[in-house]
């Protein structure tokens, strides 16, 4: 051989390297894909980048297993006339019948009723341009993976902070001292995550997970407190009781920032009780939170407008304000301090299986590292009141939380206690605690809103609202006269009254059902419906076969359009096959979720590094195509001509409303490209963004990096920048009186939309204005000492939902899933380590392999998420491991709840949010019989392979970049 | 480990080969010293031919051991330090001794080279068979240090390795050369028979001694030293690779312990009591066939035994190699 | 003498394997490439890796540790992968002491492999001549690579920063001053095969507070500790 030392890579072959952003997972990260001969021969970080800074993960550094995997889809494929649906009987079809059987038959709707169009979109990161497209078309059925993912997360801390973890902030572990994570395995922020927590650990700083199971980040964590699913509210609960017991909490921070010294009316005869007392004085209309309130001033004893200069407000104790003949009211604090009165460590222990000893010792930890830790940054800055400051401080006590919380129906709630608790130690917005990431922090709640009633939906006219939106009363919601839903997935109504991002879950029932109403098109992008984004997979299949009395589809028509053969893909009348990652220009746009850093905004784009696979076509192009042909106003100039030649074109061009210099791309505005976030198109902006690793980074002054919902420049800032319309401070909910609001709704004291009936005991239970713990709903509902154990799973490191099993590389770490038990648990139901087993919940059972673990608390069992697959798909064959020993826990999850007072079809979901509870699901295992053949259940029928799609490979592979493509 | 039939029936027909072959330069030099009748050049040579087609079968048998055997050659290079090198270099050599020894006795090249005293004539088949002897008992040695040198592959790295290899390979060829004599009519069944049954009772002393070492083994390495963590609680739950690895494969022999035990069960019986009590019969009643049958018996016991050699080694690295999930 | 090593850090390390797949990636089309895989799309997938990521339990609910365990060739100063060799295709280098094998000798005896306790070479069952880690010989020797990038892949994607490389004979080198104060330690040291590669052990931070610093002087419960009063009845109202 070549002596190795002699050998360059750089004399193999033709090379050539070009940057762009990963997307192996929504982390996004910046990668530069090195090239030998036109073939991907190495992917690695880019060291430039914000965010991953050269380094890379698993799933980014198997790309190229993606890029040539046999599970693309290569050509535009129609359902054969015949053929039923979901046996994958495609013809290929070129894009030109493709595109006018949209055209069609979209534009038919349109003129009809352009409700019966439904757009969904899993994974992807463009809702900026599929919500712009659904708004213009008219359709109020819309929306993106939120809510089956995370929605809990993100509105129970906006609500609450006005920015939140997920995609919007983060902990601030360069500066942090102590770091607590709750219910997180992997998150968005992938490799971000990972650098800080292992810098973090490095300094010496002190890691604490909660989680039920000890896995990836846990594993390294200094202390892991397991915990009893679902009850994290009440440990949340019980750890501020104590803060606020030993006076642990920031006092100055409470008052001046958050709403915690606020004079609440507690009268509940009135019908304002429960709402600020809110001074008459001139207030601009806004979604914001207007300071015509009160506090009371110990200095003179009574009341006082809040922030007035000398001021020195009472956070506890109840008064009476001497006006309209008395009105009895308490500081917010108050009413928290009352609610935690109950919530000792003692009752919490016996929720969350936490010993009350733990507790104290963790609200300890929290209390005092932040009390006696604080950081001093000498960063001058000025505060909405004009306060000068000579230094930003801050409590160094860090939290992260995911979908540990968020995925439970009390999740909203809960995460409202940690928004809660994180205020009481003042850590928000502050160095070594959470940070809020451009473009929040926002008011809360932000200003979108979604359209009022029915009327917004018209034929051929743009829908008069969002499709998504943050309500912040009841008006806000998007319901009929009698209060019921507009929207398919019904949410915005009072099954749901936050939904702010959908409830994509509930769409394939419902309009199986029909409930609200029956709908024409479902056109799904980037969501594998028919498999790990759904719960009750296997009647969900059923219900998108299912046909009515006179043999007609329930669900009429079904478009989908992936990259790959999924499971999802079989089920569609038309597949419109996407590129790749790597074939394709892509945005990741402030205006959607961007990958901002805490000093800054950042967004990145994708530039194609390789032509499109066959005939797959980027969908951005494909949608701005389509919304040409059905001439959708933002689409098509005067004349009714499409405006846009493509994506990239519409990328450079697009301006959210003519003139307002504000599109998809913050980076390098303006002619010159000098000009950041607002600023003309710069028709170079492409060039610009290739040349600078595909990342446009915007480094705040420090005086702009903290406290940034009541910084003064900050605000003003963002708003000159388009970035929030109100430069006004954004006060921490506390107390939430966005909730009371529907509260007293429900108690039919509001003035204005009431919830029907059946809903109102749960719109007044679940909208308390404080948080507070209660049993998930499931728990509520079905019998749990028949099904005493809580099923979850979690994200393997190495693998992204259902898309990497086609993933040469990525398959061989996980072919298939156990499910994890405690040795306890199978003593106790006579099965051993490695046995065949049934988990069954209240609707469905599976059969799977166990495997006895000790990192698992005795009342879980647990899986590796998505890794089971439906037989034949992926490219695979009919022997995986995916479908023979893999299995799909969603199988198990109910998407509705059992029947009850409030509706026989509710979602299985957060009353609140309309947050999917994937991780409410109760079980009880018992082994297999002997007899029983030893593969996975359910099993499907396979998937048969799609024209265009490459055969079966063969039984040996050997990739060698520059080689393997020829033959 | 896993048993590879390849290396199975290289050490087998191996040690059957130069046993064979030491039985004939065994048959000839007693021959000399007057003990046994002396015997034509052709029988000696035939015998040896049989032992070379042996070697030559278990030298193609090895091949299916590599991955590239059309590179078998270079694996010579390093006879300084690699046991292999050495057994390829002197499995050849023996084989040309033997062809040597056995072409001597089959064209009667009996003319003395020269005399040792009055009495000891020394001729070519006196001359090759003292060098194969030597090239036999080296490549025993050869053979078994290949699997006795690796230290940590304990139930292999022992003395015993060595004997067993020898014992039950002289064992096996001079019970074939019983069964030869037998086949051709020679009188020297019982000399061989005699020489078979020692020898077989000499390897099973070994062999049993052997197993019992084994059986009181105390590994050196546990997970603990594995993975270099202090604790009595450890359990891999996974080993990155689900569908299996070459370490899987060829570490692991993927039977039961029952099957593991049977099979040691099978070769006690099959190798040592069974040929002895079938060469005592055949002296009984001078069964020509018998010897034969027990060769074959004994030699489907060894390789049971060599199966069992294999599957009875825990190799250090399947401590990393527990569990999949 | 130099002795080029990777020094793996447990403490930091989650298990993502990072590490596993761009050393596949890069290794594939390398010098020591291609790294074949078997049934890539159906049963058993299984193939050539140089690095794999395990994960190992200790302990007992609720007193368990989760520790994941990367695992590459460890470049022995002893390696007994060598001496075995029939052919010299294993061979350990005298100018930064890799452990290498020339592929264009090895017959695939596989005997380098059983000499081997730590499990670190695989077969390539395609082209059935022994592989395993290289220390990425072809990045870190190629001048062509800015100095960043002269690095093993699996070194420069790891997102912990888990895995340090470096000489472990010069004492002033990042990997010997972490093994020097870090306790690095070598796997299966009963060997004497002095493995190259170390890794060091988990850390914890704990916290003690003594019950006295829990409530300081300046406790705000002070600035509420008032008993309120809402105008009802008081014994000014009664009494004389
Ligand atoms: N590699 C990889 N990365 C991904 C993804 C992927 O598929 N693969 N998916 C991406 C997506 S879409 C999302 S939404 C994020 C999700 O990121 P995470 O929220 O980190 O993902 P999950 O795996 O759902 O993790 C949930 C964690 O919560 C724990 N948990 C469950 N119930 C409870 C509870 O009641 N209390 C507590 N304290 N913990 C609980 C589980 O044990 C698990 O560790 O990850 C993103 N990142
Ligand atoms: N039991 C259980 N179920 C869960 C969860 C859980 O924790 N437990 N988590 C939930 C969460 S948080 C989420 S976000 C969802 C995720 O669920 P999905 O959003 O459905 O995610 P994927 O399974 O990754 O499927 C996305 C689809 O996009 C396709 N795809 C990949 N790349 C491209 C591309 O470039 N273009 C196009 N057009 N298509 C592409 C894939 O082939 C796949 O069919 O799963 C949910 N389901
Ligand atoms: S974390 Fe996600 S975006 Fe980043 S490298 Fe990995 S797969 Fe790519
Ligand atoms: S780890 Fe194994 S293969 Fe690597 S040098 Fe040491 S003995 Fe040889
Ligand atoms: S398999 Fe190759 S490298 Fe290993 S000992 Fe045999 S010839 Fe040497
Ligand atoms: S050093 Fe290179 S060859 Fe070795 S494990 Fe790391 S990436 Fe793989
Ligand atoms: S890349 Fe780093 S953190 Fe990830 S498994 Fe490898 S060593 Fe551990
Ligand atoms: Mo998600």
């Amino acid at each position: 051989m070549q002596d190795p030392i002699a050998h360059s890579d750089s004399t193999v072959g033709r090379v050539e390297v070009k940057e762009t952003t990963c997307y192996m997972c929504a982390c996004r990260c910046g990668i530069r894909v090195h090239m030998r001969d036109g073939e991907v021969r190495y992917i690695d970080g880019n060291p430039n980048h914000p965010l991953n800074k050269g380094v890379i993960c698993a799933k980014g550094s198997s790309g190229i297993m993606k890029q040539y995997s046999p599970g693309r889809l290569t050509k535009p494929l129609r359902r054969q006339a015949g053929a039923e649906r979901g046996t994958s009987g495609f013809e290929a079809i070129s894009w030109e019948e493709a595109m006018k059987t949209l055209e069609e038959r979209l534009a038919r709707l349109r003129a009809e009723d352009p409700k019966k169009f439904a757009l969904f979109t899993g994974r992807d990161q463009m809702q900026a341009l599929t919500g712009l497209f659904a708004k213009q078309y008219g359709t109020p059925n819309y929306a993106a993976h939120g809510g089956f993912c995370s929605v809990n997360m993100a509105a129970g801390l906006i609500y609450t902070i006005g920015g939140s973890f997920w995609e919007f902030g983060g902990p601030d572990l360069d500066r942090a001292k102590l770091f607590v994570m709750i219910g997180t395995a992997e998150d968005h922020h992938s490799n971000p995550l990972k650098i800080a927590i292992s810098e973090f650990k490095r300094r010496g700083g002190r890691f604490i997970s909660v989680n039920p199971i000890r896995t990836g980040y846990s594993a390294v964590a200094d202390e892991w407190v397991p915990i009893k699913p679902g009850t994290d509210g009440a440990l949340l609960m019980a750890i501020s009781h104590e803060i606020l017991k030993q006076g642990l909490f920031d006092r100055d921070f409470l008052i001046r920032y958050t709403n915690a010294a606020e004079l609440v009316i507690d009268e509940p005869s009135r019908p304002d009780h429960g709402l600020f007392y809110r001074a008459e004085m001139h207030v601009e209309e806004g979604c914001f939170d207007p300071e015509n309130k009160l506090w009371w001033d110990r200095n003179i004893d009574g009341p006082i407008s809040t922030h007035t200069p000398g001021a020195d407000p009472r956070l506890m104790g109840q008064y009476v304000l001497d006006l309209d003949g008395g009105i009895a009211v308490k500081p917010a604090f108050q009413l928290l301090k009352e609610r935690l009165e109950s919530c000792t460590p003692e009752w919490a222990a016996e929720i969350t299986g936490i010993p009350a000893e733990t507790i104290r010792r963790l609200a300890h930890e929290m209390g005092v590292t932040a009390r006696d830790q604080k950081i001093e940054l000498p960063i001058p800055w000025t505060d909405c009141w004009d306060n000068e400051h000579a230094s930003v401080t801050g409590n160094p006590v860090a939290f992260h939380a995911m979908r540990g919380m968020a995925a439970h129906s009390n999740g909203f709630q809960t995460i409202r206690a940690l928004g809660v608790l994180m205020t009481l130690l003042g850590t928000i917005d502050r160095p070594g605690g959470f940070r809020h990431k451009a473009p929040f922090p926002r008011p809360i709640p932000p200003c979108a809103k979604p359209p009022h009633g029915p009327e917004a939906v018209q034929p051929n006219t743009p829908l008069d609202g969002m499709p998504l939106g943050w309500p912040a009363k009841p008006e806000d919601l998007f319901v009929d006269d009698d209060g019921e839903p507009v929207r398919l997935d019904k949410a915005f109504s009072w099954e749901y009254p936050l939904a702010a991002h959908g409830l994509m879950q509930n769409v394939i029932t419902n309009a199986w059902r029909g409930d609200p109403y029956p709908i024409d098109t479902l056109f799904l992008f980037m969501a594998n419906m028919a498999w790990n984004s759904s719960m009750n997979t296997s009647e969900v299949r059923k219900m998108l076969v299912d046909k009515d009395a006179d043999g007609q589809y329930k669900i009429p028509f079904i478009v989908v359009c992936d990259s790959f053969a999924s499971e999802t893909v079989a089920f569609a009348d038309l597949v419109l096959p996407d590129t790749s990652y790597l074939e394709r220009h892509d945005t990741l746009s402030m205006l959607d979720r961007p990958i901002s850093e805490f000093d800054g905004p950042v967004d990145a784009v994708r530039i194609p590094v390789l032509p499109p696979k066959g005939e797959t076509r980027p969908f951005q192009d494909v949608l701005i195509e389509l919304a040409g042909r059905l001439k959708l106003p933002a689409f098509v100039d005067g004349e009714g001509k499409p405006k846009y030649r493509d994506y990239p074109d519409f990328i450079v061009n697009y301006e959210t409303t003519p003139g307002s210099g504000i599109g998809f791309l913050a980076g390098w505005r303006g002619k010159d490209g000098d000009k950041v976030l607002k600023g003309e198109p710069n028709p170079k902006q492409w060039e610009m963004y290739a040349k600078n690793g595909c990342v446009f980074h915007h480094e705040l002054p420090p005086s702009y990096q903290y406290m940034r919902n009541w910084n003064k420049g900050y605000l003003h800032w963002a708003r000159a920048h388009g970035m929030i319309r109100y430069a006004e401070p954004i006060t921490i909910h506390l107390y939430s009186e966005v909730l009371q609001k529907f509260r007293l709704a429900a108690q039919g004291k509001w003035p204005g939309r009431q919830p029907p009936e059946r809903l109102r005991a749960r719109v007044e239970t679940y909208f308390d204005p404080l948080p507070f713990f209660y049993r998930p709903l499931e728990d509520q509902l079905v019998d749990i000492e028949r099904y005493p154990l809580n099923a979850l799973t979690q994200r393997p490191m190495a693998m992204y939902h259902s898309w990497d099993s086609q993933n040469a590389w990525l398959r061989q770490i996980h072919s298939h899933n156990y499910l994890f038990v405690n040795p306890l648990v199978g003593k106790k139901h006579g099965f051993a380590d490695g046995d065949w087993i049934w988990v069954e919940s209240h609707t469905s059972k599976v059969r799977c392999m166990c495997r006895f673990s000790e990192a698992v608390e005795p009342g879980t069992v647990w899986t590796w998420n998505a890794i089971g697959k439906a037989n034949g798909a992926w490219g695979l064959g009919q022997r995986a491991d995916e479908s023979r020993k893999g299995f799909l826990l969603n199988h198990l999850i109910a998407e509705e709840l059992p029947p009850c007072e409030a509706g026989d079809h509710l979602s299985n979901s957060d009353p609140v949010t309309g947050q999917a509870a994937w991780f409410d699901v109760r079980v009880r295992v018992y082994k297999a019989g002997p007899d029983e053949p030893k593969v996975t259940s359910p099993q499907f029928n396979a998937m048969a392979r799609l024209p265009g799609q490459e055969k079966q490979r063969g039984r040996w592979q050997a990739y060698m970049a520059g080689v393997f493509g020829k033959k | 480990m896993h048993p590879a039939f390849s290396v199975i029936f290289l050490t087998t027909l191996l040690g059957a080969g130069q046993g064979l072959f030491l039985a004939m330069f065994t048959g000839q030099l007693y021959a000399i010293a007057g003990f046994v009748p002396a015997q034509d050049g052709p029988f000696y040579g035939l015998g040896s031919f049989v032992a070379l087609f042996l070697l030559v079968v278990g030298l193609g048998a090895s091949f299916f051991h590599l991955g590239r055997p059309e590179r078998a050659w270079r694996s010579a290079a390093m006879w300084r330090t690699s046991w292999l090198s050495r057994e390829v270099i002197i499995l050849p050599a023996l084989m040309g001794l033997l062809f040597i020894y056995g072409l001597a006795h089959w064209m009667n090249w009996t003319a003395p080279w020269f005399s040792i005293g009055s009495t000891l004539e020394v001729d070519a088949t006196l001359m090759f068979g003292l060098l194969g002897t030597i090239a036999s008992f080296a490549l025993f040695v050869s053979t078994a240090m290949i699997y006795a040198s690796v230290k940590f592959i304990e139930e292999w790295h022992s003395t015993f390795t060595v004997f067993n290899f020898t014992l039950l390979g002289l064992a096996s060829g001079f019970m074939l050369a019983a069964g030869y004599s037998a086949y051709i009519g020679s009188p020297l069944v019982p000399f061989f028979g005699t020489w078979a049954v020692v020898l077989t009772i000499a390897g099973f002393i070994s062999r049993a001694a052997h197993l019992m070492r084994n059986a009181r083994l105390q590994h050196k390495s546990t997970v603990q030293t594995a993975i270099g963590i202090r604790h009595n609680a450890i359990v891999q739950k996974a080993q990155g690779a689900m569908g299996g690895s070459f370490n899987t494969r060829e570490f692991f022999h993927g039977r039961s312990e029952l099957t593991v035990r049977m099979v040691r069960n099978v070769f006690l019986v099959l190798v040592f009591p069974v040929p002895i009590l079938l060469i005592v019969i055949a002296y009984l009643i001078a069964s020509t066939t018998l010897p034969i049958i027990a060769f074959l018996i004994q030699y489907v016991g060894l390789i049971a035994e060599r199966w069992y050699f294999f599957a009875e080694a825990k190799h250090p690295q399947n401590l990393y190699y527990q569990a999949i999930s | 003498m130099t002795q080029l090593a990777l020094v793996i850090d447990l403490n930091v390390c989650v298990g993502c394997h990072a590490c596993v797949t761009s050393c596949k990636e890069w290794n594939t089309s390398g010098w020591a490439g291609p790294m074949v895989d078997e049934n890539p799309y159906d049963g058993s997938p299984t193939g050539t890796f140089f690095n794999r990521v395990q994960t190992f339990e200790v302990g007992i609910f609720p007193n368990t540790e989760t520790v994941h365990f990367p695992k590459s060739c460890l470049h022995c100063e002893e390696p007994p992968c060598v001496p075995v060799c029939p052919t010299g295709a294993s061979h350990k280098r005298a100018d930064n002491g890799i452990v290498l094998v020339d592929y264009d000798k090895c017959i695939g005896c596989k005997y380098c492999a059983w000499a081997c306790p730590y499990g670190a070479r695989e077969l390539d069952e395609q082209q059935k001549v022994m592989k395993k880690c290289t220390l990425c010989i072809d990045r870190i020797s190629d001048p062509t690579l800015s100095d960043r990038d002269r690095q093993p892949a699996c070194v420069l994607a790891c997102p912990t920063n888990a895995r340090l490389y470096g000489d472990v004979h010069d004492p002033d080198s990042e990997v010997s001053v972490a093994i020097r104060e870090r306790g690095g330690y070598q796997l299966m040291p009963e060997w004497g095969t002095k493995p190259a590669n170390h890794y060091l052990p988990r850390r914890k931070t704990q916290m003690h507070i003594s019950p006295d610093e829990l409530t300081r002087v300046d406790n705000p419960l002070r600035k509420e500790d008032l008993t309120t009063y809402t105008g009802e009845e008081t014994l000014d109202d009664l009494a004389w």
